[in-house]
């Protein structure tokens, strides 16, 4: 599993999350591991940390991460769960600036043919213009 | 200094009434933050708040228990782990980097120097500046009056004020585009609030 990138679904809604992520094993099957969240410590729409932070452990493979967010406060929310990782996987772990369906599929499909962690952003990154 | 935030001690005492006095005034504003984020928000920012302080007070024994520096960093820990949305590592960021940039007996410079580091990690947390409608529309200006010596309650209410007329271009306000304008931001009221609650505090102690 850690052989590719691993991809992480940060949504403020639990149930995008979990749907987002059966999108991506339905379409790109098992070769990348996934890992999603989505909805705050209170279990209302929202973001936290704490579990970014799991996912983020879950999902993590020696050739990095990378994060599909869907609105601001996921994205904040993503960054400061990168910087409280150990110093050693701050480095391997990127927000792809993409939707978070397209952009999950899309970085989960080029992650399954063992691409580079700059490859598989780029490539979700790829569907927003400009 | 007229600010009464000259060096002084801080005992436990003092940390439990500063800690304590930004929390339940953040608490007791819970519904007003709400109706300022319905307004051009997601209407989340009083509960995410009020959870955030809550888990505060809840922890307030052992975070008071620690120097100044080191109660701040844990009480900016709690509010990035229970606030969530944005907010919770933006002020996450701001105490945790004044707990880092103070010392334990923190003079008024000590104080503008590290509220100074402070406002730059949050704005580069949020990617944002001066003018964007946001809680920094507070924070530079309560700045400004400390670095003069000022009391800085009346310069944080004005600043939360002169957000009304701004357009938002950061976060979900500045999906309103111009619709955003009219309105109080709801994160530079919160960060007046808890300016207030803090400066009131010290005041006493002065």
């Amino acid at each position: 599993m850690s052989a590719n990138v691993g991809i992480v679904i940060v949504s403020h809604s639990a149930d995008v999350a979990r749907g987002t992520a059966e999108m991506v094993r339905q379409m790109v099957g098992d070769e990348v591991s996934l890992a999603f969240c989505g909805g705050d410590p209170g279990g209302g729409l929202g973001t936290n940390v704490e579990s970014i932070m799991a996912a983020i452990d879950s999902a993590w493979s020696e050739k990095g991460v990378a994060i599909l967010v869907d609105l601001g406060g996921a994205e904040t929310n993503s960054e400061m769960a990168i910087e409280m990782q150990p110093r050693e996987r701050q480095s391997r772990i990127v927000v792809c600036n993409a939707p978070i369906v397209e952009g999950a599929v899309m970085a989960a499909t080029e992650a399954s043919g063992g691409a580079p962690l700059e490859d598989v952003q780029r490539t979700a990154e790829e569907l927003y213009p400009g | 200094m007229e600010t009464g935030l000259a060096a002084m001690t801080f005992d436990e005492n003092q940390r439990k009434s500063l800690i304590e006095g930004v929390a339940l005034q953040v608490i007791a504003h819970a519904d007003e933050l709400t109706s300022l984020d319905q307004a051009i928000g997601d209407g989340d920012h009083g509960v995410n708040m009020k959870r955030g302080f809550e888990a505060v007070l809840a922890d307030l024994d052992s975070h008071v228990a620690k120097p100044l520096p080191e109660a701040l960093k844990a009480l900016g820990m709690t509010l990035v782990m229970k606030v969530g949305g944005a907010s919770g590592p933006l002020y996450g960021t701001l105490f945790m980097t004044l707990g880092k940039e103070l010392p334990a007996e923190p003079s008024a410079e000590d104080l503008v120097r590290a509220l100074g580091a402070a406002i730059d990690a949050v704005k580069a947390r949020g990617k944002s500046d001066v003018g964007q409608k946001t809680m920094i529309d507070v924070l530079v200006p309560v700045l400004d009056a400390l670095a003069a010596g000022e009391e800085p309650r009346a310069a944080a209410d004005r600043a939360a004020e002169a957000t009304i007329p701004m357009q938002a271009v950061r976060g979900r306000a500045s999906f309103l585009g111009a619709r955003s304008i009219g309105h109080m931001d709801p994160g530079a009221r919160s960060s007046a609030l808890i300016v207030t609650a803090a400066a009131e505090v010290l005041e006493k102690r002065a």
